[in-house]
């Protein structure tokens, strides 16, 4: 085990279409906001994190030299990440693990995306190698829309359950985000809205799914001993946790989700969690897809396998709810992709250090942040307390 | 007004050429021939398809070739409404894995011959467990769209 970690702060652009500035300069707007936030400067940041979706999301194969003077990185050792989805988590656990080992006091985390410049359903395929899964997948929506399907038909969940489990969460979701001053789609949906809404790929409708969203989060990661001098509210890291699953994607059981499940034993054995569902006050799940994050209730062991419908229509996971996800809106209502498992981090760190503002879960002390990436291939978790 | 901001094209295209290597050969030279090959481990027993040079749960080289069964169960699946860059197929289309008989994994393809004007009667006709077979094409190109699709039986 490495030196004790705590994050002293972040900063968010607004997410949504950024193309009122270039690419580099959406990436300092969150730099900016996180030295704001901390009160620190450049000068105090001894090495940097950098991560965005694989190159042809940019447009520019070498982003850390496209992005060396927003990042403030000039001088500096300077790390890049890439993990698809899951990027921001593996930034957040780089990060991490520089400070942890001791080799760094002060660690700045960027990740980024500016999904408008590109074609990111294009990029999407190109994640997949073209000749046997790429012509089956299309994209992101294919991929999670059979993951769904699995599930329901695992547990024999009746169709129109899962269609309303799944409405509620887009409803509370696209509400949730009208609290969030960063949120890409703020929107009163009706549970209509959400169940007649045009097909993407069956059983998935359009507000089941994120938008395409431009936008950056920076996260500070600091040693005890800086933490403890420079921030009132410090948001301890308790635990983490990575796991990854093979290339071929019909080998393993994508329901009962080892990687999943094990990404998330990891997290809570380091943090000493027993009882997720009860210990938890706030988690902040990766759920691109409204299915997604019924499916990741189970997994993380807040829902008995097969139940994550029957417990979110019993309101357990809304704002009021015994564990309220995603009150920011999630991935749902923005999602810069390289950006995106980092702001889930962030908000982690926002809810347990009481700086969340109108999305604040009251009293908030310990907080689930998540990653999902690849073709549904990589879980990642990171835990974030109060107590030190 | 809102003020508007320019943006500028830029287009990137990139040829590649992909080594095939010996096993993904033989299994491309078989689809021409109208079989599914896979392979056994060694060390687990199990037949995985498409074949591959490795199992990837036990590590071990995979030697033993075997002709697969062309039909089989549906696992999950999905219809696809909107068009994606560089697809090979129009949607609507049906994606969907399936579990060979005799096989110990799930092969990733298309399910079609059926209607698909509406997601409704596709549902009566696609459910896990639906058995399906593969239906060629007539030219074969030694690719994965060799099967054409796999057919509700």
């Amino acid at each position: 085990m490495g030196r004790e970690v705590a994050i002293i702060g972040s900063g968010q652009t607004k997410h949504g279409r950024r193309n009122d500035l270039t690419y580099p300069d959406l990436v300092r707007e969150a730099v900016q906001a996180a030295l704001r936030n901390t009160g620190i400067t450049l000068d105090d940041v001894d090495g940097v994190v950098s991560g965005t979706m694989p190159s042809m999301m940019e447009g520019v194969a070498f982003t850390h030299f496209y992005f060396a003077d927003a990042l403030g990185s000039v001088g500096k050792p300077i790390m890049k990440t890439e993990t698809c989805g899951t990027t921001g988590m593996s930034l957040a656990q780089t990060g991490y693990y520089w400070v942890a080992s001791g080799m760094a006091d002060m660690v700045l985390v960027v990740g980024s995306e500016k999904m408008h410049e590109g074609d990111s359903q294009a990029t999407m395929s190109t994640v997949l190698e073209p000749f046997y899964l790429r012509p089956f997948l299309t994209g992101a929506p294919g991929v999670f829309s059979m993951q769904g399907q699995q599930w329901t038909a695992t547990y024999n969940i009746p169709e129109e359950k899962t269609r309303e489990a799944a409405a509620k969460i887009s409803v509370d979701h696209h509400r949730d985000a009208l609290d969030n001053p960063y949120a890409h789609i703020q929107l009163d949906l009706s549970m209509d809205d959400v169940k007649n809404a045009r097909l993407i790929s069956y059983p998935v409708r359009l507000w089941d799914v994120c938008p395409n969203s431009d936008g950056a989060c920076a996260v500070v990661f600091a040693s005890a001993e800086k933490a403890k001098k420079i921030c009132a509210k410090p948001a301890w890291v308790k635990g983490l946790g990575f796991c990854g699953d093979e290339y071929w994607y019909g080998d393993s059981n994508k329901v009962a989700w080892a990687c999943a499940m094990e990404a998330a034993r990891q997290a809570y054995d380091m943090a000493g969690i027993t009882n997720p569902r009860r210990e938890l006050d706030v988690a902040e799940i990766y759920n691109p897809f409204t299915f997604v994050e019924l499916l990741h209730y189970e997994c993380f062991g807040f829902s008995e396998p097969g139940r994550a419908c029957d417990d979110t229509l019993a309101g357990a996971y809304a704002r009021d709810g015994e564990l309220p996800c995603d009150p920011s809106g999630g991935v749902l209502c923005t999602n810069p992709i390289g950006a995106t498992a980092l702001i889930r981090v962030a908000e982690a760190a926002l809810q347990v250090s009481g700086q969340a503002g109108d999305h604040q879960i009251d009293g908030a002390k310990l907080a689930l942040a998540h990653g999902l990436g690849g073709v549904s291939q990589f879980n990642g978790i990171m835990i974030v307390g109060s107590e030190g | 007004m809102a003020k508007h901001f320019s943006t500028l094209q830029h287009d990137v295209w990139l040829p590649y050429k992909f080594a095939v290597g010996p096993v993904f050969q033989r299994f491309y030279e078989g689809l021409k021939e109208e079989k599914i090959l896979g392979n056994r481990c060694p060390q687990c027993n199990k037949i995985l398809v498409p074949a591959r040079s490795f199992c990837p749960k036990c590590n071990v080289d995979m030697d033993e070739w075997v002709e697969v069964s062309q039909e089989g169960e549906i696992v999950t699946w999905m219809v696809a409404h909107e068009p994606f860059f560089g697809m090979p197929v129009e949607p609507p289309f049906i994606g969907a894995l399936i579990r060979l008989d005799g096989t110990d994994c799930d092969l990733l393809h298309l399910v079609g011959g059926i209607d698909l004007s509406s997601p409704d009667t596709i549902a009566k006709k696609v459910k896990k467990g639906t058995r399906v077979k593969a239906v060629w094409r007539a030219e074969k190109e030694g690719h994965m769209l060799d099967i054409q699709y796999f057919m509700p039986m």
